[in-house]
């Protein structure tokens, strides 16, 4: 044995222990597993120290190509984290602590989940958000089983300009249940109203769009909303925060409940998570939220403090009755979105929305003075937009790979006669000198 | 405390953005903005260090305080996992999707692999899905494919429902409820499991799964857990594990040995990751040969070369469970703490888990009511019905607790046990520390007969008291517009 | 003066020229604590004897209520929407949830009086 491994006891410290519960040995204790369940040992490693641990993880790391430029986007974006965030969540009273249960000493997570609700409530117009779901693409699927529960109706109308993994997870989430989605083809990179208008009708409980859409397209949905409500439906519609800084607010289109990814809010992007879902509804809709949920209240001596509350809506009340079944969320990625919506602050936010659309407005311009390249959209667009080249994106952005540019996600995967089709993202992060040399070296590939 | 916003002054910034070196854009139409910017806080970094350093104050967690919440396995988490993580912060996970991809991402991708062989090692599975990212979402994900294994045998609409024991965590009906199964609950025995006789009446061919915890909330092993097992099979049922108490039992039992068709291990108890206020956790599936093809993809393999591959398109699989390859951050955590605790380390770990709960146990019985009074595994169950004669409660023993800075145990879990106290001390902490727990434990027992005022007023030493918790629910104030 | 009755699970029916109002006794209000929300069923919904009527949460808790008799639900007590607290300070009266015009007053026969059902209440 070479060290402890976190595991303290002397050997005269075990055998008081014993003695104290009265058996000889520690593998007396496990005697209520049958001996024929037993398991055979175990074929992992040996184990090694912190020193040999943090190398072999620095050596996995650096499997990984390091220091790509990244014009990529689809959900997860490559934002400014200021450095507070990492040492303020990364204070061992924050995230070593668990599900704030026992409210008195738990009142640092609950005020900042009271914060981070208030930030989400304020951010998107709407009047009551959770504490947090996964990610992006669940929020959605729980944002559409809300509207099939208070609706009690069964199909789910979703545009395919919504994010390609969301309506994937969505479609996962629902394959087992009686509900039917009806997926409406984009035209030129935006919503297809005519042919929206075509299926949407009485049976149905929501519509599911997004804004920016997958194309980086901009939209107003306030007509959608209308149209929805007159039918009984709700409208659901995925945001990426950062635009929210400048955009129209889902509250303000009049979207039922909103939904999206918080990673673009000071998580890192470490490989597709841990982020954050956000959910904010109206408030009429606060019985059937999914999710903890912390309230305002007061204690014996009048004062000010916080607890999870409407808990009887939990999975830990109402078991299969509950209106989901999430319990662990993404508590500690909320907090770093609370900090980060602080830090860059009210100003700063409209500030940096504007300043992602600025850089992403001038790649826009140079690329689609490269020869052969046109814009898709019509529309305006926010920090992402989509380019046609004149031969398939698949092969461009592979060759790209290999020069350290993430050039952007060709739509090949995921739509019919777009193969040459390819989203370009630009963050504040990317510089002009960056983009020009990606322009450059994107109109040499073309020429090639 | 005021809220942050209650600290914003107009105009006041916390962050000055990278300069614009590029032209402004011409503005976007009216139509298409919000009318007012959102009402966000406005503070200097400085004022918001303050301000949640100050909140992280009024926390207890376990690098400050003993938290020996039942079913939670509040462990200690090693700091190497911290900077180990921060390894991977950079790297985005669409590049892996882009064509030729996966070959800038081996150290990410292999890490997944690796984990989800490590993990099928110690459970007893085939093979692993990283994707889900908590233990309930694994848990839907592993009735999710166990609805893909009935559909594909052309039995979707026979098999309606799922079984569970009473005594289950909440999750387990709730995710086999979304996943769109009728629930059939199965009363627990005096002998603290499920009533097996009960169990065989429930079984019938239209169950679709059985879903246990084993050791169980009670903190209970099952010895007739392969019987069950059987039984289940006989029906062409299959068998759920809830790995939330495998700190337990690990390298003692691999669930696929005793019939255990498809489990989720929760990365944020049993492997060391950080509990983070309530998340992120992580919740791989392990599931049986049979279950491999409806795994949710992309799949990461191995291929002939050694170079991992992602798997896109398969017919069977039931598809995406989250945007990309899961909580990777927490993964990465949870694969540090295995290669460096190694196959010695988790054993130990799991037996003094199991040590530690029954000294807890032992040294407790006098003073508290044990309900189902036998060996326990990793944790132990109390119930304060002794307490209650005085009319002192669970919940006022845990708000003593507080006092004496003790983050308190479960409480009023399980449901079927009256006034329970469910205490969970995990394997890292030491026998100084539980005996000066226990001393309290004791001296909250004889206080319930001699001063039961004293802890109904608990806590005192708290920033608030208790707290009017029908207030918040009626007047659902549950967030601050501006 | 109506008459009462009581089922198993707690809920109380008082009749009158056909019509029943229904309610929780108070020993179901008082387990459950104080009272957060009822959620009260649709008007004109019929419902069957022991189906789910409508339900209530405490702080802690859940529960459905059942229907104590088959019928049409012709009346709520919307009072209950923002005061859910009427069902704590006077379960038999004030808070009563719903009016149903009863299918079949021969169900009747499988409730409780309220002497059987305090004698049942002994037994818990």
């Amino acid at each position: 044995m070479n060290d402890s491994h976190y595991c303290p006891h002397t050997p005269e410290e075990i055998s008081e222990m014993l003695a104290a519960i009265g058996v000889s040995s520690v593998e007396e204790l496990f005697a209520p597993i049958p001996a024929e369940l037993r398991a055979k040992p175990l074929t992992i490693p040996a184990g090694m120290s912190e020193f040999e641990t943090f190398a072999r993880m620095q050596a996995i790391a650096g499997e990984n190509t390091q220091g790509m430029t990244n014009y990529i986007g689809g959900g997860f974006y490559d934002h400014i984290i200021p450095s507070a965030i990492d040492h303020l969540s990364g204070r061992a009273e924050f995230y070593t602590a668990y599900t704030p249960y026992q409210p008195e000493c738990s009142q640092g997570t609950l005020q900042a989940l009271f914060e981070y609700q208030t930030a989400i409530c304020r951010l998107t117009g709407l009047g009551v958000s959770n504490a947090s779901l996964y990610d992006g693409g669940t929020a959605c699927a729980e944002a559409a089983m809300m509207a099939l529960r208070v609706t009690g109706r069964n199909k789910i109308v979703v545009d395919a300009s919504v994010n390609p993994f969301s309506r994937q997870v969505l479609k996962t989430y629902l394959f087992n249940l009686d509900v039917e989605i009806v997926e409406i083809a984009p035209v030129n990179g935006a919503l297809d109203r005519a042919g929206l208008a075509a299926v949407l009708d009485e049976t149905v409980a929501a519509l599911l769009v997004q804004n920016p859409n997958f194309f980086g397209t901009i939209d107003d949905f306030t007509d959608l909303a209308q149209q929805v409500h007159t039918l009984g439906g709700l409208l659901i519609a995925s945001v990426y925060p950062v635009s929210l800084g400048i955009l129209k607010s889902p509250g303000e289109m009049g979207v039922d409940i909103a939904v999206g990814d918080g990673q673009s809010l000071g998580n890192p992007l470490s490989f597709g998570g841990p982020s954050f879902g956000f959910i904010a509804a109206k408030k009429s809709l606060i019985r059937n939220m999914p999710g903890r949920i912390v309230g305002e209240t007061v204690d014996r001596n009048g004062k000010r403090g916080f607890v999870l509350t409407l808990q009887a809506r939990e999975q830990h009340i109402k078991r299969h009755k509950a209106t989901s079944n999430i319990c662990s969320n993404q508590g500690l990625c909320a907090l770093r979105g609370l900090i980060f919506l602080s830090l860059v602050g009210k100003q700063g936010l409209a500030d940096m929305a504007v300043l992602n659309r600025d850089k992403a407005e001038y790649a826009k311009a140079r690329l689609a003075a490269i020869p052969g390249v046109k814009v898709l959209q019509s529309a305006p667009t926010f920090n992402e937009f989509t380019i046609s080249l004149p031969k398939p994106a698949a092969a461009l952005v592979e060759g790209m790979l290999k020069e350290g540019i993430t050039a952007g996600v060709p739509l090949c995967d995921f739509y019919e006669g777009l193969e040459n089709a390819l989203v370009v993202t630009v963050t504040e992060k990317r510089s002009k000198k960056e983009i020009d040399h990606f322009a450059t070296l994107l109109e040499a590939a073309l020429c090639n | 405390m005021q809220l942050i916003y209650e600290k914003s002054i107009p105009g006041r910034r916390g962050v000055k953005l990278p300069a614009s070196d590029v032209p402004s854009a011409a503005a976007l139409p009216a139509h298409l903005l919000r009318a007012e910017t959102a009402g966000l806080a406005e503070v200097s970094e400085l004022d918001l260090v303050r301000h949640f350093t100050n909140l992280s104050r009024r926390n207890f967690s376990v690098d400050t305080n003993f938290y020996p919440l039942g079913s939670c396995t509040m462990k200690y988490n090693a700091k190497v996992l911290e900077n180990s993580a921060a390894l991977f912060a950079p790297f985005h996970p669409m590049t892996a999707l882009l064509p030729g991809g996966e070959e800038f991402c081996q150290g990410t991708l292999g890490m997944l692999h690796d984990l989800g062989l490590l993990l099928a090692d110690i459970t007893g599975m085939d093979e692993v899905t990283t994707q889900p990212l908590a233990g309930a979402h694994g848990e839907m994900t592993g009735i999710l494919l166990v609805a893909a294994y009935h559909a594909a045998r052309g039995n979707k609409a026979k098999k309606k429902y799922v079984v569970v024991p009473d005594s289950s965590h909440g999750t387990n009906p709730a995710s086999a409820a979304i996943a769109g199964y009728e629930i059939i609950t199965v009363p627990t025995a005096p002998y603290g499991d499920m009533d097996l006789e009960l169990f065989k009446k429930a079984m019938t061919d239209e169950v679709a799964a059985v879903m246990m915890t084993c050791p169980n909330t009670l903190g209970l092993f099952n010895p007739h857990i392969k019987e069950i097992s059987d039984i289940a099979h006989s029906h062409d049922a299959l068998m759920y594990y809830d790995g939330a108490n495998l700190n337990a039992i690990m390298g003692k039992v691999k669930p696929g040995d005793v019939g255990f068709d498809v489990i989720h291990v929760n990365l944020h108890k049993t492997f060391g990751t950080p509990h983070g206020g309530g998340g992120p956790g992580s919740g791989p599936v392990g599931v049986k040969k049979a279950l491999i093809p409806f795994l949710p993809q992309p799949r990461i393999i191995k291929d002939g070369q050694g170079l991992f591959q992602l798997e896109s398109k398969r017919p069977g699989s039931i598809g995406r469970t989250a945007n990309f390859f899961g909580n990777f951050g927490v993964m990465a955590k949870a694969y540090a703490y295995i290669i460096m605790l190694g196959r010695e380390g988790l054993v130990r770990a799991s037996e003094q888990a199991v040590l530690n709960a029954n000294y807890i146990k032992e040294r407790l019985k006098p003073y508290y009511d044990l309900p189902y009074d036998m060996t326990c595994m990793h944790e132990c169950v109390f119930s304060a019905s002794k307490q209650l004669a005085h009319g002192v409660h669970a919940i006022d023993i845990a708000k003593f607790l507080i006092d004496r800075g003790y983050h308190p145990p479960t409480v009023y879990f399980p449901m079927i046990v009256k006034e329970a106290i469910m205490i969970e001390p995990t394997e890292t902490e030491s026998k100084g520390t539980m005996d000066a727990f226990i001393e309290v434990m004791i001296e909250a027992a004889q206080m319930a007969e001699t001063n039961p005022q004293a802890l109904h007023d608990a806590p005192l030493t708290m920033p608030i008291s208790r707290l009017d918790e029908t207030k918040a629910a009626r007047e659902q104030n549950v967030c601050c517009m501006a | 003066m109506a008459e009462i009755y009581f089922s198993k699970e707690h809920e109380w029916v008082k009749v009158k020229e056909g019509i029943g109002a229904v309610g929780i006794s108070e020993h179901a209000a008082h387990e459950l604590g104080d009272i957060t929300f009822v959620e009260l069923p649709a008007m004109g919904k019929t419902v069957k004897q022991f189906d789910i009527l409508a339900a209530i949460e405490s702080v802690k808790a859940a529960s459905d209520i059942y229907a104590p008799v088959s019928g049409k639900v012709i009346k709520v007590n919307e009072a209950l929407d923002t005061a859910p607290e009427i069902v704590n300070e006077s379960a038999e009266d004030a808070g009563w949830m719903a009016w149903i015009e009863i299918a079949d007053e021969a169900e009747l026969k499988n409730l409780m009086t309220k002497e059987q059902y305090d004698a049942y209440l002994k037994t818990l």
